[in-house]
Parts: structure tokens; C-alpha cells; sequence
């Protein structure tokens, strides 16, 4: 277990919710998992997908399909509530030229949904 | 088939265990920092600049970070209440201190003589900023060399930072690194932030930098 990536703990976090929800579902196999991630969020979906292959082999969420939805970036000023997606590195409104800006999406990192059988 | 509704924040395991941590913290009155940056910005010399003013004002404890050798720990040794030192190479992941890294180091330390506990964590900007550990306050370290770019290029771990330090300022005249681009970029994401200029070489700032740990371990204690 040498030098992995922060998407090790994720994934595993990944396959305990999804077999959880399938036994209550009393489900027999997991067939795909939904996932939100946001485009700001430092998860790489490949990465996810590796070891997901990996960790969920003799369970039965094996072969799973992990669907992603990627969220892109949304921010919004602090100034004028302009909601906007960024155009550069530099942040700033396009309405009033203001730097002081929030994010208002692209940190996502949960399930949405699953589909079993 | 059917579908089966989930919406599972996938970091809650993670955030659970900082929660308890941070209890723990609370319980023993200890105030913690998380400090990231990018490898070489100067955590460590930052800590060791810490320990040395703050001695006889607070005992201080060190959590180090790093994915591998203990150099750090030893460094700071002499100077802190105590020293533990977590190698992530050994850990399901190397790139980010995780809650439950720090949740055993606690068990290692004596926290009913600890003020304050300072949290190295890995050289990175990336993930560190993905999990909490049950820190009170989140500091990060943007060093000259590094350019006056850093915040637009890494935007979350600076705009949950509590405190960004500008470190290496001796090196002002050398590089182009321009503070005030530096601080727009800072105040722009994160307006709540403090900035703090110093030098860790020639301990410029470093005074008022420990003056804020103090106030902010002093708020700490009497808010419980």
C-alpha cells in the first residue's frame, strides 16, 4: 500500500455506502452508482474507478458501472450576487469587475443514487 | 432494476471522526492549527520559529506529517511538549493528513499539558484542503519563491484558510513576486482571512504572527 492517492479512502468510502444501501435495499447486485463530483473538487474519477475495480471485487457491487456527474464551476460575487462560470484564472465578476467572489458550486462529493437488482 | 435514492456525502466518515477529534480537543483545552503548503514554503521552519517564541507563554505539540523519514520530528524534538510523526507512506493514502491519522496520534499524547497543537501536514495544496482533522483554525503557507499566483491557481485550500502566511519576505528583492497582486487574489476568495507577512530567516513577523496564536488559544479557552 505505498503512495496512494486520496481517492484510496474515497473509494472505499464509496464501496461501504453502496453496499449498506444495497442491503437494505436487500438488493443481490449493484449495477451502477451515481456520483456527483464537482469540476473544483480534488478527485480525479479515473482514479475512483481504479481502485473501485479493485475493491469491490468478490462483493456484489463487482463490475459496477460508476456513472459521473461532473458539476462545473459556478461562482458568485459578493458585490452583486452575480451567479457566473469562470472564464480565466482570474476571478472576477463579470457585471461589476469585482474580485471578491465565492463559490457557489463545483465542490460536490456524494452518491445521488444507485441502481440494483 | 430499480434505483434506489442515496445522496451520501462520500467525506462524511472523514468529517465524523474530525468532529471527535476537535470534542477531544475542546475537552482538554487545546487549541490545534492545520498548517498546509506546498512542499519547501516552510512549515516546518515556521513551527520551529513558533516553539521558540511561544516558550514559557504555551507548551506546544507537534503533529508531522510527512510520507516519509521522521527529519522533521527530530527537529522540532527539543523545542515541543511533544513530537509525534505520522509517515502517510504507510497509510491507505499519502498526499493529505486524514482525521483518522490524527485521532491516533492523540492517543499518544499527554493533552491535559497541551495549550496548543501545531499540524504539519503533507507538502501539498491540493488534497490537505479535501479533508478536515478536527483543527480549529486552517493556516496556509505561500512562500516567494513559489509566485504571487498560487491562490488563483489552488482557490480552495485559501478560501477555507483562516490565516495565509506570506513566508520567505527576506527574499523580496531576488524574485518577482508582487504582494499586492498576492493579497487581492487572497482577499478576493476569502475575505475573512488574516495575512501575514514574515520571514522565518530573519524572524520579521514572526511576533505578530505569535501574538495572533495567543489571542486565538485565549478566545479558544474562553469560549468553552
Amino acid at each position: 500500500m505505498l503512495d496512494q492517492m486520496h481517492e484510496f479512502g474515497i473509494t472505499e468510502n464509496i464501496v461501504n455506502i453502496a453496499l449498506a444501501k444495497a442491503n437494505e435495499a436487500q438488493a443481490s447486485k449493484v449495477i451502477q452508482i451515481n456520483l456527483v463530483i464537482g469540476e473544483m473538487s480534488g478527485f480525479i474519477p479515473d482514479c475512483i474507478q481504479f481502485y473501485f475495480d479493485s475493491m469491490s471485487k468478490d462483493t456484489i457491487a463487482q463490475g459496477a458501472i460508476l456513472h459521473f456527474e461532473l458539476v462545473p464551476t459556478q461562482l458568485r460575487c459578493r458585490h452583486c450576487s452575480t451567479i457566473f462560470q469562470p472564464q480565466d484564472t482570474l476571478w472576477s465578476c463579470p457585471k461589476c469587475r469585482s474580485q471578491s467572489i465565492e463559490l457557489s458550486k463545483g465542490r460536490e462529493l456524494h452518491i445521488e443514487s444507485m441502481e440494483v437488482e | 432494476m430499480k434505483k434506489i435514492e442515496v445522496i451520501q456525502n462520500i467525506l462524511e466518515a472523514n468529517e465524523t471522526i474530525a468532529k471527535r477529534n476537535q470534542q477531544l480537543l475542546d475537552k482538554h483545552k487545546v487549541f490545534a492549527l492545520n498548517i498546509m503548503s506546498a512542499p519547501g514554503a516552510g512549515k516546518t521552519s515556521l513551527i520551529l520559529q513558533t516553539l521558540t517564541m511561544l516558550k514559557g507563554k504555551l507548551n506546544v505539540a507537534v503533529i508531522e506529517g510527512d510520507v516519509a523519514s521522521t527529519v522533521d520530528a527530530e527537529k522540532v524534538q527539543s523545542e515541543a511538549t511533544a513530537v509525534v510523526q505520522i509517515n502517510t507512506r504507510n497509510m491507505p493514502e499519502s498526499c493529505s493528513l486524514m482525521a483518522a491519522m490524527i485521532e491516533s496520534a492523540l492517543e499518544d499524547m499527554p493533552l491535559d499539558n497541551i495549550d496548543l497543537l501545531l499540524i504539519e501536514n503533507v507538502g501539498n495544496l491540493i488534497c490537505p484542503s479535501e479533508f478536515t482533522l478536527g483543527e480549529h483554525k486552517r493556516v496556509v503557507i505561500s512562500s516567494l519563491p513559489e509566485g504571487d499566483d498560487k491562490p488563483i491557481k489552488y482557490p480552495l485550500i485559501f478560501s477555507d484558510a483562516d490565516a495565509v502566511i506570506i513566508n520567505k519576505m527576506d527574499l523580496l528583492p531576488y524574485v518577482d513576486f508582487d504582494i499586492t497582486t498576492f493579497r487581492h487574489s487572497v482577499e478576493g476568495l476569502n475575505p475573512k482571512a488574516k495575512i501575514f507577512k514574515l520571514s522565518c530567516k530573519t524572524d520579521e513577523g514572526i511576533e505578530r504572527w505569535c501574538s495572533w496564536i495567543l489571542a486565538q488559544v485565549k478566545s479558544n479557552v474562553t469560549k468553552q
